[in-house]
């Protein structure tokens, strides 16, 4: 689901513009599959597949797979539009040093649900 | 397009507020029943423009919309440097109260979003009979704190974009793009602290699920409308208030957490029957 999300975020010029500041690598994960994702100036310049015995990363948002996959709808139904929706209703956890994430908010949310946008085509 | 004025008149009001003197911007547009309408946390007045520019809301109501205190173009009361603002109850009732009698306002319609939809809440219960009616925008008795408030005002993170990014996902993902980004620019726009002086009031101190079957309607009609996206004010959450009160609801399509704003004519659709409905009290 996240695989093409590097071509996906790195095509948006909008968005790379409004990441300028982001250098951080963070994770995702998708029930117990790990994915770290590397960001330089607003760019995703590695995406690398778990397992990880030490994985280093600032932050991570975990969820299962259903609630990635209805989160990665093109329009996600009710309840399942927002990280913080999600957050709320106790459906994903995001955990670790939370500055980057939340001082580029509007970055990653984007970021994170660029695979809607595969999804869409 | 060839220049216009909108039929918005802008002023403002000094009055003493909460027992210190106050500078307060005030919008209004229309004529007839007064329509008192609160912002949300952290945003402003300008939220209500759609509102204020439809004709068919402006041919019979008095459409007035302010600043709260530290909000949009209203100051701070001088001293601010020395204390953390902080919203509750007690002092958002009076100002509603204090304000409205400041204008002169016979028995107005008040009607709030978020925070302004749970004080309306509050407003039903302590003084109904200063209210010729209540509406609710996103109305819920309660909200549990769902992320941790303090990334709202620290000096390494900028206030302005992490209040839009926080509050980004309550408006519908069918929102119109402008209206969106509107909305949001309220939020990049608020002074730091703000929104999270009023979320101690939304979150912390406005709780009002234990005095919600107490609201007598009878006394004061209560009208309640929230938007099918709202995560936030959810749909259960203001159709709870609707059953313990007999208020009506309705829940809004494609429509979330700042319906007249992200998406002005949708909301009016909306808001017209209700006000229909008030115009025949």
């Amino acid at each position: 689901m996240i695989d093409n999300i590097a071509s996906l975020v790195n095509s948006d010029a909008n968005l790379v513009q409004r990441g300028r500041f982001v250098d951080t690598t963070f994770m995702i994960a998708i029930d117990e599959a790990y994915t770290l994702i590397r960001v330089q100036e607003g760019r995703i310049v590695k995406v690398t597949p778990g397992p990880f015995i030490t994985p280093d990363y600032s932050f991570a948002l975990h969820a299962s797979r259903g609630v990635w996959e209805k989160y990665w709808q093109p329009l996600p139904p009710l309840g399942f539009t927002d990280i913080f929706a999600l957050v709320k209703q106790k459906l994903m956890r995001v955990e670790g040093d939370l500055r980057p994430f939340m001082a580029n908010l509007l970055y990653f949310k984007d970021v994170i649900a660029a695979p809607r946008k595969e999804a869409a085509r | 397009m060839s220049p216009r004025f909108e039929p918005i008149i802008g002023r403002y009001l000094h009055l003493d507020l909460l027992g210190k003197p106050h500078r307060l911007y005030v919008e209004e547009a229309g004529a007839g029943i007064p329509l008192l309408c609160l912002h949300t946390a952290g945003s402003d007045a300008r939220q209500y423009r759609g509102l204020m520019n439809d004709a068919r809301v402006t041919a019979y109501f008095r459409v007035i919309a302010f600043d709260m205190p530290w909000h949009g173009k209203s100051s701070p009361p001088a001293g601010w440097q020395a204390t953390d603002y902080q919203l509750t109850s007690r002092d958002y009732v009076r100002m509603i109260v204090e304000v409205a009698d400041a204008l002169g306002l016979d028995k107005p319609v008040a009607m709030g979003c978020s925070i302004g939809g749970r004080i309306v809440l509050h407003l039903a219960h302590e003084c109904p009979e200063r209210f010729r009616a209540l509406i609710g925008l996103e109305s819920a008795a309660h909200t549990e704190p769902y992320y941790d408030l303090s990334w709202l005002n620290r000096p390494d993170v900028h206030g302005g974009m992490v209040c839009a990014g926080v509050v980004s996902g309550l408006v519908a993902p069918t929102a119109p793009d402008a209206g969106r980004w509107e909305t949001l620019w309220h939020y990049m726009q608020s002074g730091p602290g703000v929104f999270k002086g009023d979320l101690h009031f939304y979150m912390i101190d406005g709780d009002i699920r234990g005095r919600v079957d107490d609201i007598d309607i009878k006394r004061c009609p209560l009208f309640l409308l929230t938007g099918e996206y709202d995560y936030s004010c959810t749909s259960e959450a203001t159709l709870d208030i609707a059953k313990r009160t007999g208020a009506e609801a309705v829940i809004m399509k494609d429509l979330g957490h700042f319906p007249m704003s992200e998406d002005p004519p949708k909301f009016v659709s909306y808001l017209l029957p209700v006000l229909e409905k008030i115009r025949a009290l």
